[in-house]
């Protein structure tokens, strides 16, 4: 017979694909005191001052230290790296840096440490995403211009004075710079970062409490202890290993099946049997995270003095009560301020500076919308991106609160966008007609950062194009006074205009959620949502 | 046969140009941009989104955007690099092919033994209980979806009874991917399985086979050589085309294992708009799907001897 000649050939065909499929890599899990935990692939490079979002936060949160840190329970800047930092005007700083920190390559952590990632953060042909956190610092227009080529490599603001200090020169007045300066963006990176980037970027080194261990992108890390570490918040497990995770559906189920010890997003699916299901091993704590509707001030439409009513009256027709406990169920807040708990009364939350304005009044919500004119069209289109979240359900529910208590069942629509990259597109193209979905997660805990980068005239994220003069006039002014109370006032002043102008309208403060197995103690969410993993004890 | 399969090679040629340039155009007409994408709620500097874009070549016209990257795949074998990450393309690849490859393998012998297994046995007992049992369990496989099959599979046999596990930590491990390739499987497995039935059912009655009986052949060797061999061609066509579905449509599946496969990369790459991974990741799906079909067509021959390729 021929045939099975031929079958020998096709065989061998199929069988040199095959061979293929036996390659790749396998990665143990390690043994002593390790902890697994859910993470996302990071969609950046993880350099500090690129890196914009939670998950590569979540690394550079563990390897890295900065002159400054937020306490993990208070939300309080504190000096880490920072010996002292002084000021007369508010405007020149001197810093000092801490002795006998170093990376953990060695590398002793000095003043050039941070200037010179400093500057690589801000310079325009690093194009790094967070350079505009640089942009108080004397010189960014030239090393990052809004148009045209940079015209210089450095920030003339920043100097090194001595091998621990240095000083910054900001171009205005900002009395809590100190206190920006935990920001990821304003970490310290050693020579290696500079000379040898590429295989930096393959296992980053930092100063903090762990270290890169193996690092196989897009699927995991794992990061160990770092005995010598000098900080005083040294790790108390042996390590950590981040598995990424593309649903955190399964995520919670390796959590249940008692294949992963913590994972720090709880599917909104699950969250009516997470208590049961985790037995008390549930932690649902607030974050700096505020969900806003932003208004397109743009459109003349929307840039009325009657449109201001119909803004309030759209305020008071949304049900925020009904909605975060039966959608949200409890892990979201109704918002009575433009901030977050997170701050503390003293960091410049003020629960209830929004007033009547926040709480449901349908009757005056009717009253007022025809005060104002109607709505702007007749019918107002929330606009959200569909792709990511649960945005659809509580846009729905917001307009069924709308519809509600306006007697009208078309005034409000959800306007859903594909994806979040058209979103972001449409906004900032101006070609959105309604208001839309806007959510703010905090860079730094402080209430500057709540108003300023949202509402101040032509700001990074003033998305919705609101300008009003008292308001820049009392955030500068805020900026301008170095006692803290005096300035927390004066910004708080300054939110009482967002709330007479409702620039925005506040829906809910967000919380963290996190859901870990019986292994694990002593596991907390800071105010960025993000496990405090150097305190967790395994076993 | 060796000049038939040169000009087969020779065919994929335009039609590898001509799919790279499709999906090329069609990532370009969504709307979105893929770099104003990277900044999430927050906004940035214009400077910073222009040098980017610059970066990533997106400030040039599509067309030329198309040729810089034909161009580079074909004389460096670069496929440009990834928006989000900044990583090569290639290295994005190498990662989630061999995973990928991994899965659908286990899922193709599954779905190929057991679905013409289980077609034959109804085949052959055409009209009796077990075809019925068979048929209906068939069904039972094509009218559940994917995602809901999946998740109670793995509540059922890794937590509840904790024989599997219930995502996949080392893809290397083929116990880890066997839960997923069943699910995978599942449905082409209950196409095989029907389409075997039929054509075993339907070739039971023709004359060759009566010659092979008549013969005094062992029925071993009627069923396994003569019938099965005639009948096994629609299935293979289908099997053919099945793998690259099995590579590329596995997103649902990847994603309730947990499994960073070409699927889910796909489906991140299209929300992302990110062209150049887009096209690297289908171009090579592509390249698998002509390839199978090319092995499909010859084993028509091997299968069916009427069948010559001059």
């Amino acid at each position: 017979m021929r045939a099975p000649a031929r079958v020998a050939w096709a065989a061998g065909a199929v069988a040199a694909v095959l061979p293929l499929a036996a390659c790749g890599s396998g990665a143990g899990v390690p043994g002593g005191s390790v902890l697994s935990s859910s993470w996302g692939d990071p969609q950046n490079p993880l350099e500090p001052a690129n890196t914009n979002e939670v998950q590569g936060g979540k690394v550079l949160d563990m390897i890295f230290r900065g002159l400054k840190r937020y306490d993990p329970r208070t939300g309080k800047a504190e000096n880490m790296l920072a010996e002292k930092i002084e000021t007369t005007d508010a405007r020149t700083y001197t810093i000092t840096v801490k002795p006998g920190w170093r990376f953990s390559n060695g590398e002793p952590v000095t003043a050039r440490s941070f200037v010179d990632a400093w500057n690589y953060g801000a310079s325009l042909k690093n194009h790094q995403k967070n350079a505009y956190f640089f942009g108080y610092i004397e010189g960014y227009d030239k090393v990052h211009p809004a148009e045209g080529r940079q015209t210089a490599d450095t920030l003339s603001g920043l100097t090194v004075t001595g091998p621990r200090t240095f000083t910054v020169r900001l171009s205005q007045p900002f009395s809590s710079f100190p206190d920006t300066l935990g920001y990821v963006a304003f970490a310290p990176l050693p020579r290696m970062f500079f000379t040898d980037h590429k295989a930096w970027l393959d296992k980053p080194v930092g100063n903090g409490p762990y270290r890169i261990e193996s690092y196989t992108k897009g699927a995991q890390m794992y990061l160990r202890k770092w005995d010598a570490y000098p900080g005083p918040d040294k790790a108390r497990n042996d390590g950590v290993t981040l598995l990424v995770y593309t649903d955190s559906t399964t995520a919670y189920t390796d959590v249940l099946a008692g294949n992963l010890d913590l994972a720090d997003d709880i599917p909104a699916t699950q969250l009516k049997n997470v208590r049961k299901d985790l037995d008390g091993r549930y932690i649902n704590s607030p974050a700096g995270i505020l969900q806003t509707l932003a208004f397109p001030f743009w459109d003349k439409a929307w840039n009325t003095e009657g449109a201001r009513k119909v803004r309030i009256g759209l305020s008071m027709a949304i049900d925020r009560e009904t909605i975060t406990r039966t959608l949200f169920r409890g892990t979201r807040t109704p918002a009575t301020d433009w901030t977050s708990p997170v701050l503390g009364k003293a960091g410049g939350y003020q629960p209830g500076l929004c007033g009547r304005a926040c709480t449901y009044r349908p009757a005056e919500a009717k009253r007022l919308i025809q005060e104002g004119g109607g709505l702007p069209g007749g019918q107002v289109r929330i606009t959200y991106n569909a792709d990511s979240g649960s945005h659809k359900e509580w846009v729905d529910a917001v307009c069924n609160s709308i519809n509600n208590a306006l007697g009208d069942d078309h005034a409000c629509v959800g306007s859903p966008v594909g994806t979040f990259a058209d979103f972001r597109n449409r906004i900032a193209q101006h070609r959105v007609t309604g208001p839309f979905r806007a959510g703010w997660q905090m860079d730094y805990p402080l209430i500057q950062n709540f108003l300023q980068p949202l509402y101040y005239t032509d700001a990074s994220s003033n998305d919705g194009t609101w300008s009003n003069a008292t308001f820049d006039r009392l955030v500068d002014q805020a900026n301008a006074t170095r006692d803290r109370a005096t300035a927390i006032r004066l910004f708080q002043q300054a939110e009482r205009v967002v709330r007479d102008e409702m620039a925005a309208i506040p829906l809910w403060y967000q919380n963290g959620s996190a859901g870990y197995s019986d292994r694990l103690h002593d596991v907390a969410l800071n105010p960025f949502s993000v496990p405090v993993y150097d305190e967790i004890r395994v076993g | 046969m060796g000049r038939y399969v040169a000009r087969r090679l020779l065919q994929m040629i335009p039609v590898f140009i001509g799919t790279t340039l499709l999906i090329f155009l069609m990532v370009y007409a969504l709307p979105g941009d893929p770099v104003r994408g990277l900044f999430g709620d927050k906004a940035t500097t214009p400077s910073v989104i222009r040098a980017l874009r610059h970066e990533y070549g997106l400030d040039k016209p599509v067309l030329v955007q198309y040729w810089d990257f034909m161009k580079g795949i074909v004389l460096h074998f670069d496929f440009g690099k990834q928006i989000a990450s900044g990583r090569p393309v290639t290295e994005i690849l190498g990662e989630a092919f061999p995973v990928t490859l991994r899965l659908a393998s286990l899922a193709f012998v599954i779905e190929a033994v057991i679905g013409i297994v289980l077609g034959v046995v109804a085949g052959l007992r055409a009209g009796k209980a077990a075809d019925t049992v068979i048929l209906f369990f068939t069904l039972l496989l094509i009218s559940v979806p994917v995602f809901v099959l999946g998740y109670i599979l793995q509540t059922v046999f890794a937590i509840n009874l904790g024989w599997l596990e219930p995502s996949v930590t080392d893809p290397t491990d083929f116990n880890q991917l066997l839960l997923p390739a069943i699910v995978l499987a599942s449905a082409s497995l209950a196409y095989v399985a029907r389409l075997s039935r039929t054509s075993v059912a339907e070739n039971l009655r023709a004359d060759y086979m009566r010659t092979a009986i008549a013969k005094g052949l062992p029925r071993r060797r009627v069923v396994g050589v003569h019938l099965l061999r005639n009948s096994l061609i629609p299935v293979v066509t289908f099997l053919g085309t099945d793998l690259g579905a099995l590579m590329g449509g596995a997103i649902v599946t990847e994603g309730i294992f947990n499994i960073h496969g070409v699927g889910g990369t796909i489906a991140d790459s299209i929300t992302r708009r990110e062209g150049t991974t887009l096209v690297g990741l289908v171009t090579i799906l592509v390249l698998v799907y002509l390839v199978c079909s090319l092995i499909v067509d010859l084993l028509y021959a091997v299968l069916d001897p009427r069948i010559r390729y001059a």
